[in-house]
């Protein structure tokens, strides 16, 4: 069955993750832990309002996304831009916005929502973060955190 | 609480898999319009919304006044990571041999 499916301008992710918040927060914003589940990049982020976001490829220097430090609240709240630039078109895209949340439950699991939005300027990019993308990086992000092993 | 058990009880069902096809063509819906394709009662519907939200396969929002649904396909991930990459690797990477020994022979 084929079906079409429109580009997603709000798109939600969410996984429970059997592991503190603050082991999330590291997880998400230093680049030893980045490397070993967001698609092998490093993260090169300034975590202050105003700050820049940088994802850099694990093996260089060279930038695949940027954007703007929007929110910084460790361990529970990180909001930033989104400018993919692993791809000439979407670079040329307007900015999109994501939103991580970390909220503590019972039985020391936490659950992790990503909302990617503002994405009505960026259809390109809405495609390639979805189906993949957010949720390699999340069941990626959970098999670390709760087997310490990287996917393979 | 066993995510396994709760994701393969919400899939096993051909109304909630056919919400979950719904959503995942265009997501971000209210009730409303997810009712108005089913042959089934509001209630009726909103009553497998809420087991595939308890699955953690439909996450909603409010907008305003109202509800809207969104596909979480993570959990379909997982599911896909523990139960169903392991036996198929398998028979590839069987395959795979295959084709080396043939190979290496002829």
């Amino acid at each position: 069955m084929t079906t079409m499916v429109e580009a997603k301008t709000l798109q939600v992710y969410q996984v429970f993750i059997k592991a503190e918040p603050d082991r999330i927060w590291d997880a998400i914003t230093k680049p030893e832990f980045t490397q070993r589940y967001f698609h092998g990049t490093r993260a090169d982020h300034e975590l202050r309002p105003g700050g820049a976001y940088r994802t850099l490829a694990g093996d260089g220097d060279s930038l695949l996304v940027d954007g703007e430090v929007l929110e910084v609240d460790p361990p529970r709240r990180f909001v930033h831009t989104w400018r993919a630039l692993y791809d000439p078109e979407m670079g040329g895209e307007e900015p999109s916005r994501v939103t991580w949340e970390i909220e503590r439950q019972d039985g020391g699991i936490s659950l992790v929502t990503v909302t990617h939005d503002r994405l009505e300027g960026a259809p390109k990019t809405a495609e390639s973060v979805s189906g993949g993308g957010w949720v390699m990086v999340l069941s990626g992000l959970k098999t670390l955190l709760e087997t310490g092993e990287p996917l393979a | 609480m066993n995510d396994d058990d709760s994701v393969f009880k919400a899939l096993a069902d051909p109304t909630r898999r056919h919400l979950l096809d719904r959503l995942f063509a265009r997501d971000g819906r209210t009730l409303t319009e997810l009712e108005s394709e089913l042959e089934m009662s509001r209630f009726g519907v909103m009553k497998h919304l809420r087991v595939l939200e308890g699955a953690g396969l439909v996450v909603t929002r409010r907008s305003g006044r109202e509800k809207l649904h969104y596909l979480n396909p993570v959990p379909i991930r997982l599911i896909h990571d523990r139960w169903i990459d392991k036996y198929t690797e398998r028979r590839a990477s069987a395959l795979a041999d295959l084709k080396n020994e043939l190979e290496e022979t002829a």
